[in-house]
Protein backbone atom coordinates (compact mmCIF):
# COMPACT_ATOMS: atom_id res chain seq x y z
CA UNK A 1 0.00 0.00 0.00
CA UNK A 2 1.27 3.26 -0.84
CA UNK A 3 0.96 6.23 1.46
CA UNK A 4 -1.79 8.29 1.13
CA UNK A 5 -1.76 12.07 -0.02
CA UNK A 6 -1.29 15.25 2.77
CA UNK A 7 -4.07 17.90 2.39
CA UNK A 8 -1.14 19.95 0.63
CA UNK A 9 -0.12 17.37 -1.59
CA UNK A 10 -3.76 16.89 -2.83
CA UNK A 11 -3.72 20.29 -3.75
CA UNK A 12 -0.19 21.03 -5.01
CA UNK A 13 -1.51 17.62 -7.68
CA UNK A 14 -4.80 18.46 -8.22
CA UNK A 15 -4.08 18.78 -12.01
CA UNK A 16 -2.99 15.39 -12.07
CA UNK A 17 -5.85 13.74 -10.05
CA UNK A 18 -8.14 15.65 -12.57
CA UNK A 19 -6.67 13.12 -15.47
CA UNK A 20 -8.52 9.72 -15.27
CA UNK A 21 -4.71 8.53 -16.24
CA UNK A 22 -2.91 9.61 -13.81
CA UNK A 23 -5.70 9.91 -10.54
CA UNK A 24 -4.83 9.29 -7.30
CA UNK A 25 -3.13 5.71 -7.51
CA UNK A 26 -1.24 7.14 -10.37
CA UNK A 27 0.21 10.72 -8.03
CA UNK A 28 0.77 8.06 -5.63
CA UNK A 29 2.97 5.97 -7.88
CA UNK A 30 5.15 8.90 -9.13
CA UNK A 31 6.09 9.97 -5.18
CA UNK A 32 7.28 6.05 -4.57
CA UNK A 33 9.30 6.53 -7.74
CA UNK A 34 12.70 7.53 -8.08
CA UNK A 35 14.63 8.80 -11.79
CA UNK A 36 18.49 9.68 -11.92
CA UNK A 37 19.69 12.38 -14.39
CA UNK A 38 22.63 12.04 -15.94
CA UNK A 39 23.91 15.06 -17.00
CA UNK A 40 22.36 18.87 -15.72
CA UNK A 41 22.73 20.35 -19.04
CA UNK A 42 20.66 21.42 -21.79
CA UNK A 43 18.28 18.18 -21.63
CA UNK A 44 18.47 17.16 -17.55
CA UNK A 45 17.50 20.86 -17.15
CA UNK A 46 13.99 20.82 -18.43
CA UNK A 47 13.92 17.18 -17.52
CA UNK A 48 14.27 17.36 -13.78
CA UNK A 49 12.29 20.56 -13.38
CA UNK A 50 9.32 18.83 -14.58
CA UNK A 51 10.05 15.35 -12.69
CA UNK A 52 10.18 17.09 -9.59
CA UNK A 53 7.09 19.59 -10.20
CA UNK A 54 4.88 16.07 -11.33
CA UNK A 55 5.73 14.38 -8.15
CA UNK A 56 8.67 12.11 -8.78
CA UNK A 57 9.69 11.12 -5.04
CA UNK A 58 13.63 10.75 -5.36
CA UNK A 59 15.33 12.45 -8.14
CA UNK A 60 19.07 11.75 -9.00
CA UNK A 61 21.15 14.25 -10.51
CA UNK A 62 24.87 13.86 -11.84
CA UNK A 63 27.44 16.23 -13.19
CA UNK A 64 30.31 17.35 -12.01
CA UNK A 65 30.53 20.96 -13.92
CA UNK A 66 29.88 24.62 -12.33
CA UNK A 67 27.65 26.66 -13.67
CA UNK A 68 28.87 29.36 -16.60
CA UNK A 69 27.60 31.77 -17.94
CA UNK A 70 27.56 30.25 -21.70
CA UNK A 71 25.28 27.93 -20.31
CA UNK A 72 22.39 29.72 -19.45
CA UNK A 73 21.36 30.14 -22.99
CA UNK A 74 19.77 26.92 -22.70
CA UNK A 75 20.43 25.06 -19.24
CA UNK A 76 17.25 26.57 -17.52
CA UNK A 77 17.88 24.85 -14.10
CA UNK A 78 20.61 27.31 -13.73
CA UNK A 79 20.36 31.08 -13.35
CA UNK A 80 22.37 33.94 -13.34
CA UNK A 81 22.97 34.19 -9.24
CA UNK A 82 24.45 30.48 -9.49
CA UNK A 83 27.08 30.76 -11.84
CA UNK A 84 30.34 29.22 -10.27
CA UNK A 85 28.32 27.06 -8.38
CA UNK A 86 28.31 22.93 -8.90
CA UNK A 87 25.87 22.14 -11.05
CA UNK A 88 24.07 19.95 -8.81
CA UNK A 89 24.05 22.46 -6.34
CA UNK A 90 22.46 24.82 -8.47
CA UNK A 91 19.85 22.37 -9.57
CA UNK A 92 18.94 20.59 -6.50
CA UNK A 93 18.55 23.92 -4.82
CA UNK A 94 15.84 24.95 -7.75
CA UNK A 95 14.71 21.68 -7.52
CA UNK A 96 13.45 22.12 -3.86
CA UNK A 97 11.96 25.49 -4.10
CA UNK A 98 9.86 24.34 -6.58
CA UNK A 99 8.88 21.30 -4.73
CA UNK A 100 10.31 21.01 -0.90
CA UNK A 101 8.58 17.69 -0.98
CA UNK A 102 10.22 15.37 -3.15
CA UNK A 103 13.99 13.84 -2.32
CA UNK A 104 17.34 15.34 -4.54
CA UNK A 105 20.11 13.17 -4.43
CA UNK A 106 22.94 14.89 -5.75
CA UNK A 107 26.79 13.23 -7.22
CA UNK A 108 28.79 15.58 -7.85
CA UNK A 109 31.36 13.46 -9.93
CA UNK A 110 31.67 11.93 -13.39
CA UNK A 111 29.32 8.97 -14.77
CA UNK A 112 31.96 6.52 -14.59
CA UNK A 113 31.98 2.37 -14.89
CA UNK A 114 33.68 2.91 -11.64
CA UNK A 115 30.51 4.13 -9.96
CA UNK A 116 27.32 3.97 -12.61
CA UNK A 117 26.23 0.27 -10.66
CA UNK A 118 26.50 2.40 -7.53
CA UNK A 119 24.86 5.26 -8.24
CA UNK A 120 22.40 3.59 -10.11
CA UNK A 121 21.31 0.75 -8.73
CA UNK A 122 18.07 2.73 -6.72
CA UNK A 123 16.49 4.31 -9.65
CA UNK A 124 13.86 2.82 -11.61
CA UNK A 125 14.98 4.28 -14.80
CA UNK A 126 17.52 6.67 -16.26
CA UNK A 127 17.65 9.47 -18.29
CA UNK A 128 20.45 10.15 -20.83
CA UNK A 129 21.16 13.72 -20.63
CA UNK A 130 24.77 13.67 -21.86
CA UNK A 131 26.61 14.94 -23.94
CA UNK A 132 29.55 12.45 -25.50
CA UNK A 133 29.60 9.35 -26.95
CA UNK A 134 31.19 7.58 -24.14
CA UNK A 135 28.83 8.46 -21.55
CA UNK A 136 25.93 7.57 -23.83
CA UNK A 137 27.43 3.76 -24.34
CA UNK A 138 28.24 3.28 -20.43
CA UNK A 139 24.32 4.58 -19.50
CA UNK A 140 23.12 2.45 -22.38
CA UNK A 141 24.91 -1.18 -21.23
CA UNK A 142 24.34 -0.09 -17.41
CA UNK A 143 20.41 -0.07 -18.39
CA UNK A 144 21.06 -3.41 -20.60
CA UNK A 145 22.83 -4.88 -17.42
CA UNK A 146 20.55 -4.09 -14.65
CA UNK A 147 17.30 -4.36 -16.55
CA UNK A 148 16.11 -0.46 -16.49
CA UNK A 149 14.66 1.69 -19.06
CA UNK A 150 16.98 4.19 -20.51
CA UNK A 151 15.30 7.42 -21.65
CA UNK A 152 17.57 8.79 -24.24
CA UNK A 153 17.60 12.41 -25.92
CA UNK A 154 20.84 13.65 -28.19
CA UNK A 155 21.03 17.32 -29.85
CA UNK A 156 22.32 18.73 -32.28
CA UNK A 157 21.75 22.59 -33.21
CA UNK A 158 18.56 22.83 -34.72
CA UNK A 159 17.94 18.82 -34.69
CA UNK A 160 16.50 16.11 -31.97
CA UNK A 161 16.57 12.68 -31.71
CA UNK A 162 14.82 10.82 -29.07
CA UNK A 163 13.73 7.38 -27.58
CA UNK A 164 13.40 4.73 -24.82
CA UNK A 165 16.04 1.97 -25.25
CA UNK A 166 14.52 -0.74 -22.67
CA UNK A 167 16.53 -4.04 -23.85
CA UNK A 168 13.69 -5.86 -21.68
CA UNK A 169 11.26 -4.83 -24.43
CA UNK A 170 12.48 -3.79 -27.27
CA UNK A 171 15.81 -2.42 -28.78
CA UNK A 172 18.75 -0.87 -27.30
CA UNK A 173 21.02 2.17 -28.38
CA UNK A 174 23.97 0.00 -29.56
CA UNK A 175 21.43 -2.26 -31.75
CA UNK A 176 20.64 1.03 -33.51
CA UNK A 177 24.66 2.29 -33.24
CA UNK A 178 26.76 -0.50 -32.84
CA UNK A 179 29.37 1.67 -32.68
CA UNK A 180 30.21 5.53 -32.50
CA UNK A 181 31.91 7.21 -35.09
CA UNK A 182 35.86 7.63 -34.50
CA UNK A 183 36.67 10.90 -33.10
CA UNK A 184 38.39 12.35 -35.91
CA UNK A 185 34.86 12.16 -37.96
CA UNK A 186 32.45 13.43 -35.50
CA UNK A 187 31.67 16.18 -37.29
CA UNK A 188 29.86 18.00 -34.57
CA UNK A 189 33.01 19.71 -33.24
CA UNK A 190 33.25 21.58 -36.73
CA UNK A 191 30.05 23.74 -36.39
CA UNK A 192 29.20 23.48 -32.95
CA UNK A 193 26.58 25.26 -31.36
CA UNK A 194 22.80 24.59 -30.46
CA UNK A 195 19.59 26.54 -30.67
CA UNK A 196 18.71 27.22 -27.31
CA UNK A 197 15.30 26.05 -26.94
CA UNK A 198 15.95 22.84 -28.84
CA UNK A 199 16.81 20.83 -25.38
CA UNK A 200 13.67 22.20 -24.39
CA UNK A 201 12.29 20.43 -26.86
CA UNK A 202 13.85 17.23 -26.93
CA UNK A 203 14.47 17.31 -22.81
CA UNK A 204 10.28 17.79 -22.07
CA UNK A 205 9.52 14.81 -24.43
CA UNK A 206 11.94 12.72 -22.53
CA UNK A 207 10.58 14.03 -18.93
CA UNK A 208 6.74 13.07 -20.74
CA UNK A 209 8.46 9.61 -21.67
CA UNK A 210 9.59 8.71 -18.15
CA UNK A 211 6.53 9.72 -16.07
CA UNK A 212 4.13 7.73 -18.34
CA UNK A 213 6.85 4.84 -17.90
CA UNK A 214 6.56 5.28 -13.94
CA UNK A 215 2.72 5.79 -14.24
CA UNK A 216 2.18 2.44 -17.08
CA UNK A 217 0.42 4.32 -19.33
CA UNK A 218 0.23 5.22 -22.66
CA UNK A 219 2.66 4.00 -26.08
CA UNK A 220 6.13 4.85 -25.22
CA UNK A 221 8.91 5.34 -27.65
CA UNK A 222 10.20 1.61 -27.09
CA UNK A 223 11.29 0.82 -31.01
CA UNK A 224 10.33 4.11 -32.12
CA UNK A 225 12.88 6.91 -32.48
CA UNK A 226 11.47 10.24 -32.95
CA UNK A 227 13.51 12.93 -35.17
CA UNK A 228 12.69 16.82 -34.73
CA UNK A 229 13.82 19.36 -36.70
CA UNK A 230 13.46 22.58 -35.66
CA UNK A 231 14.07 24.87 -38.44
CA UNK A 232 11.42 22.69 -40.55
CA UNK A 233 9.34 22.46 -37.68
CA UNK A 234 8.64 18.40 -37.91
CA UNK A 235 8.59 15.44 -36.02
CA UNK A 236 9.01 12.34 -37.79
CA UNK A 237 8.87 8.85 -36.13
CA UNK A 238 11.26 5.81 -37.56
CA UNK A 239 10.83 2.33 -36.50
CA UNK A 240 13.80 0.54 -34.64
CA UNK A 241 14.42 -3.29 -34.09
CA UNK A 242 16.19 -5.07 -31.78
CA UNK A 243 19.39 -6.48 -33.32
CA UNK A 244 19.88 -10.52 -32.24
CA UNK A 245 23.91 -9.83 -33.11
CA UNK A 246 23.52 -6.57 -30.59
CA UNK A 247 26.85 -6.90 -28.52
CA UNK A 248 24.99 -6.20 -25.43
CA UNK A 249 21.34 -7.32 -25.62
CA UNK A 250 21.53 -9.71 -28.62
CA UNK A 251 21.41 -13.64 -28.09
CA UNK A 252 25.33 -13.88 -27.30
CA UNK A 253 26.06 -10.77 -25.71
CA UNK A 254 29.90 -10.16 -25.32
CA UNK A 255 29.45 -7.17 -23.46
CA UNK A 256 28.51 -9.01 -19.71
CA UNK A 257 30.11 -6.03 -17.76
CA UNK A 258 30.83 -2.27 -17.58
CA UNK A 259 33.93 -1.80 -20.06
CA UNK A 260 36.30 1.14 -20.51
CA UNK A 261 34.21 3.37 -22.80
CA UNK A 262 36.35 6.31 -23.30
CA UNK A 263 38.84 3.63 -24.92
CA UNK A 264 35.63 2.05 -26.82
CA UNK A 265 35.36 5.42 -28.27
CA UNK A 266 38.94 6.23 -28.65
CA UNK A 267 38.69 9.38 -26.86
CA UNK A 268 42.44 9.97 -25.48
CA UNK A 269 42.66 9.56 -21.93
CA UNK A 270 43.33 12.04 -19.42
CA UNK A 271 46.67 12.70 -20.06
CA UNK A 272 46.29 13.62 -23.61
CA UNK A 273 44.92 17.19 -23.15
CA UNK A 274 42.32 18.29 -25.44
CA UNK A 275 42.80 20.80 -27.93
CA UNK A 276 46.79 19.98 -28.07
CA UNK A 277 48.56 18.18 -30.91
CA UNK A 278 51.03 16.93 -28.87
CA UNK A 279 54.52 18.88 -27.99
CA UNK A 280 56.36 19.13 -31.34
CA UNK A 281 53.41 19.87 -33.33
CA UNK A 282 52.14 22.65 -31.08
CA UNK A 283 52.76 26.45 -30.81
CA UNK A 284 51.60 28.47 -27.70
CA UNK A 285 49.86 31.67 -28.04
CA UNK A 286 52.91 33.80 -26.75
CA UNK A 287 55.86 31.93 -28.76
CA UNK A 288 53.32 32.63 -31.86
CA UNK A 289 52.65 36.59 -30.65
CA UNK A 290 56.89 36.84 -30.34
CA UNK A 291 57.43 34.89 -34.04
CA UNK A 292 54.86 37.65 -35.71
CA UNK A 293 56.50 40.31 -33.93
CA UNK A 294 59.68 39.39 -35.18
CA UNK A 295 58.40 39.72 -38.13
CA UNK A 296 58.50 36.05 -39.69
CA UNK A 297 56.11 35.22 -42.20
CA UNK A 298 53.39 32.62 -41.63
CA UNK A 299 50.33 31.94 -42.78
CA UNK A 300 47.59 31.75 -40.28
CA UNK A 301 45.34 29.27 -41.32
CA UNK A 302 41.43 29.42 -39.38
CA UNK A 303 39.85 26.19 -39.63
CA UNK A 304 36.54 27.21 -38.09
CA UNK A 305 33.46 27.83 -39.64
CA UNK A 306 32.82 31.56 -41.85
CA UNK A 307 30.15 32.87 -39.41
CA UNK A 308 32.10 32.55 -35.82
CA UNK A 309 34.80 35.22 -37.71
CA UNK A 310 32.45 37.61 -36.90
CA UNK A 311 32.94 36.86 -33.35
CA UNK A 312 36.85 37.30 -33.70
CA UNK A 313 39.57 36.86 -36.05
CA UNK A 314 43.36 37.06 -35.86
CA UNK A 315 45.03 40.12 -38.25
CA UNK A 316 46.07 38.08 -41.87
CA UNK A 317 44.21 34.83 -41.19
CA UNK A 318 42.88 32.97 -44.00
CA UNK A 319 39.82 30.79 -43.30
CA UNK A 320 40.01 26.95 -44.59
CA UNK A 321 37.06 25.63 -42.78
CA UNK A 322 37.32 22.10 -41.58
CA UNK A 323 34.93 20.55 -43.92
CA UNK A 324 36.90 21.86 -46.79
CA UNK A 325 40.17 21.43 -45.96
CA UNK A 326 40.51 18.29 -48.07
CA UNK A 327 39.99 19.66 -51.21
CA UNK A 328 41.53 22.63 -51.06
CA UNK A 329 44.78 21.42 -50.15
CA UNK A 330 46.27 22.88 -53.81
CA UNK A 331 45.52 26.36 -52.37
CA UNK A 332 48.32 25.28 -49.41
CA UNK A 333 52.31 25.40 -49.37
CA UNK A 334 53.68 22.30 -48.00
CA UNK A 335 57.59 24.62 -48.08
CA UNK A 336 55.38 27.52 -46.10
CA UNK A 337 54.76 27.35 -42.48
CA UNK A 338 51.42 27.42 -41.96
CA UNK A 339 49.93 27.97 -37.90
CA UNK A 340 46.81 26.52 -37.67
CA UNK A 341 44.08 27.73 -35.48
CA UNK A 342 40.39 27.51 -34.50
CA UNK A 343 38.39 28.06 -31.85
CA UNK A 344 40.19 26.26 -28.60
CA UNK A 345 42.24 23.67 -30.48
CA UNK A 346 40.17 20.73 -31.17
CA UNK A 347 39.36 21.12 -34.57
CA UNK A 348 42.84 22.44 -35.51
CA UNK A 349 44.13 19.42 -34.34
CA UNK A 350 42.09 17.45 -37.08
CA UNK A 351 43.42 19.97 -39.73
CA UNK A 352 46.74 19.11 -38.55
CA UNK A 353 46.51 15.16 -38.19
CA UNK A 354 44.79 15.57 -42.29
CA UNK A 355 47.49 17.77 -43.05
CA UNK A 356 50.35 15.88 -42.12
CA UNK A 357 48.69 12.44 -43.16
CA UNK A 358 48.60 14.70 -46.55
CA UNK A 359 52.95 15.23 -46.42
CA UNK A 360 52.43 18.66 -45.00
CA UNK A 361 55.62 18.76 -42.34
CA UNK A 362 55.73 23.13 -41.17
CA UNK A 363 52.42 22.98 -39.55
CA UNK A 364 52.00 23.58 -36.02
CA UNK A 365 49.16 23.78 -33.86
CA UNK A 366 47.53 27.10 -31.97
CA UNK A 367 47.38 25.22 -28.54
CA UNK A 368 44.50 26.65 -26.79
CA UNK A 369 43.03 28.41 -30.27
CA UNK A 370 41.73 31.60 -30.54
CA UNK A 371 40.44 31.59 -27.14
CA UNK A 372 44.14 31.06 -25.99
CA UNK A 373 45.32 34.15 -27.63
CA UNK A 374 42.12 36.49 -26.50
CA UNK A 375 42.50 35.56 -22.80
CA UNK A 376 46.96 35.71 -23.22
CA UNK A 377 48.23 38.24 -25.83
CA UNK A 378 44.75 40.20 -27.13
CA UNK A 379 42.35 40.76 -24.39
CA UNK A 380 40.51 43.05 -26.50
CA UNK A 381 39.41 40.19 -28.23
CA UNK A 382 35.99 38.27 -27.12
CA UNK A 383 35.99 34.96 -25.36
CA UNK A 384 33.44 32.36 -27.04
CA UNK B 1 10.03 14.51 -62.94
CA UNK B 2 10.18 13.08 -59.33
CA UNK B 3 12.92 11.59 -58.15
CA UNK B 4 13.85 9.85 -54.79
CA UNK B 5 15.62 12.11 -52.26
CA UNK B 6 17.89 11.56 -49.65
CA UNK B 7 17.70 13.62 -46.40
CA UNK B 8 20.83 14.74 -45.01
CA UNK B 9 21.52 15.41 -41.45
CA UNK B 10 22.69 18.67 -39.74
CA UNK B 11 26.43 17.55 -39.09
CA UNK B 12 26.49 16.08 -42.73
CA UNK B 13 25.38 19.42 -44.36
CA UNK B 14 28.62 20.86 -44.79
CA UNK B 15 29.84 17.98 -46.87
CA UNK B 16 26.99 18.26 -49.07
CA UNK B 17 26.93 22.30 -49.97
CA UNK B 18 24.56 22.96 -46.95
CA UNK B 19 22.05 20.74 -48.98
CA UNK B 20 18.78 19.54 -46.48
CA UNK B 21 17.74 17.10 -49.36
CA UNK B 22 19.57 15.94 -52.64
CA UNK B 23 17.66 14.18 -55.44
CA UNK B 24 18.97 10.78 -56.50
CA UNK B 25 18.85 8.29 -59.55
CA UNK B 26 17.48 4.71 -58.51
CA UNK B 27 16.74 1.59 -59.00
CA UNK B 28 18.22 0.74 -55.65
CA UNK B 29 19.08 2.40 -53.00
CA UNK B 30 22.77 1.20 -53.34
CA UNK B 31 22.45 3.38 -56.45
CA UNK B 32 21.22 6.12 -54.85
CA UNK B 33 24.08 6.52 -51.86
CA UNK B 34 26.48 6.06 -55.29
CA UNK B 35 24.37 9.10 -56.90
CA UNK B 36 24.80 10.84 -53.59
CA UNK B 37 28.61 9.92 -53.01
CA UNK B 38 29.35 10.97 -56.79
CA UNK B 39 28.00 14.32 -56.21
CA UNK B 40 29.14 14.91 -52.80
CA UNK B 41 32.56 13.16 -52.31
CA UNK B 42 33.52 14.35 -49.00
CA UNK B 43 30.66 12.69 -47.53
CA UNK B 44 32.35 9.24 -48.54
CA UNK B 45 34.38 8.82 -45.57
CA UNK B 46 31.41 9.79 -42.71
CA UNK B 47 29.17 7.33 -44.68
CA UNK B 48 31.00 4.11 -46.06
CA UNK B 49 33.52 2.57 -45.10
CA UNK B 50 36.46 0.50 -47.65
CA UNK B 51 33.87 -2.19 -49.12
CA UNK B 52 31.19 0.46 -49.67
CA UNK B 53 29.35 -0.22 -46.33
CA UNK B 54 27.63 1.92 -44.37
CA UNK B 55 29.35 2.88 -41.34
CA UNK B 56 28.00 1.40 -38.09
CA UNK B 57 27.44 4.70 -36.84
CA UNK B 58 25.20 6.05 -39.67
CA UNK B 59 22.05 4.19 -40.50
CA UNK B 60 19.87 4.95 -44.04
CA UNK B 61 15.78 4.42 -43.34
CA UNK B 62 13.28 4.26 -46.03
CA UNK B 63 10.13 5.58 -44.99
CA UNK B 64 10.02 4.51 -41.39
CA UNK B 65 12.51 1.15 -41.64
CA UNK B 66 15.59 0.69 -41.65
CA UNK B 67 17.47 -0.74 -45.04
CA UNK B 68 18.72 -3.15 -43.08
CA UNK B 69 15.28 -4.51 -42.11
CA UNK B 70 14.18 -4.51 -45.83
CA UNK B 71 16.45 -5.66 -48.69
CA UNK B 72 19.56 -3.64 -47.43
CA UNK B 73 21.24 -1.79 -50.03
CA UNK B 74 19.72 -4.14 -52.77
CA UNK B 75 15.82 -2.39 -51.70
CA UNK B 76 14.15 -0.86 -54.69
CA UNK B 77 13.25 2.71 -54.98
CA UNK B 78 10.33 4.14 -56.09
CA UNK B 79 10.51 7.67 -57.95
CA UNK B 80 8.26 9.64 -54.71
CA UNK B 81 10.79 7.50 -52.37
CA UNK B 82 12.29 9.29 -49.25
CA UNK B 83 15.44 8.08 -47.89
CA UNK B 84 16.80 9.45 -44.31
CA UNK B 85 20.34 9.22 -43.47
CA UNK B 86 20.57 8.79 -39.12
CA UNK B 87 23.96 9.64 -37.98
CA UNK B 88 24.69 9.52 -34.39
CA UNK B 89 24.96 12.81 -32.51
CA UNK B 90 26.23 12.61 -29.20
CA UNK B 91 25.29 16.62 -28.20
CA UNK B 92 26.41 19.64 -27.19
CA UNK B 93 30.45 18.68 -26.00
CA UNK B 94 32.03 21.88 -26.78
CA UNK B 95 35.60 21.57 -28.70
Amino acid sequence: MLPDLSRDEILRYSRHLLIPEVGLEGQKKLLASSVLVIGTGGLGSPVALYLAAAGVGRIGLVDFDVVDSSNLQRQVIHATSTVGVLKVESARDRLHDLNPDIQVDIYNEPFTSENAMRIARDYDLLIDGTDNFPTRYLVNDLCVLTGKPNVFGSIYRFEGQTSVFYAKEGPCYRCLFPEPPPPGLVPSCAEGGVLGVLPGTIGTIQATEAIKLLLGIGSSLIGRLLLYDALEMSFESIKLKKDPNCKVCGTHPEVTQLIDYAEFCGVPGLDHEEGSAGKNWDISVTELAARLRGGEKLRLIDVREPHELAISALPGEENFPLGQLASRLAELDSAQELVLFCKTGVRSTRALELLVSAGFRKVRNLQGGINAWAREVDPKLPIY
Amino acid sequence: MPMPVIRIPTPLRPYANGQTEVNVQGPTVADAMEALLTQYPAMRPHLTNADGQLRPFVNLFLGENNISDLQGLATPLKDTDRLMLIPSIAGGKEC
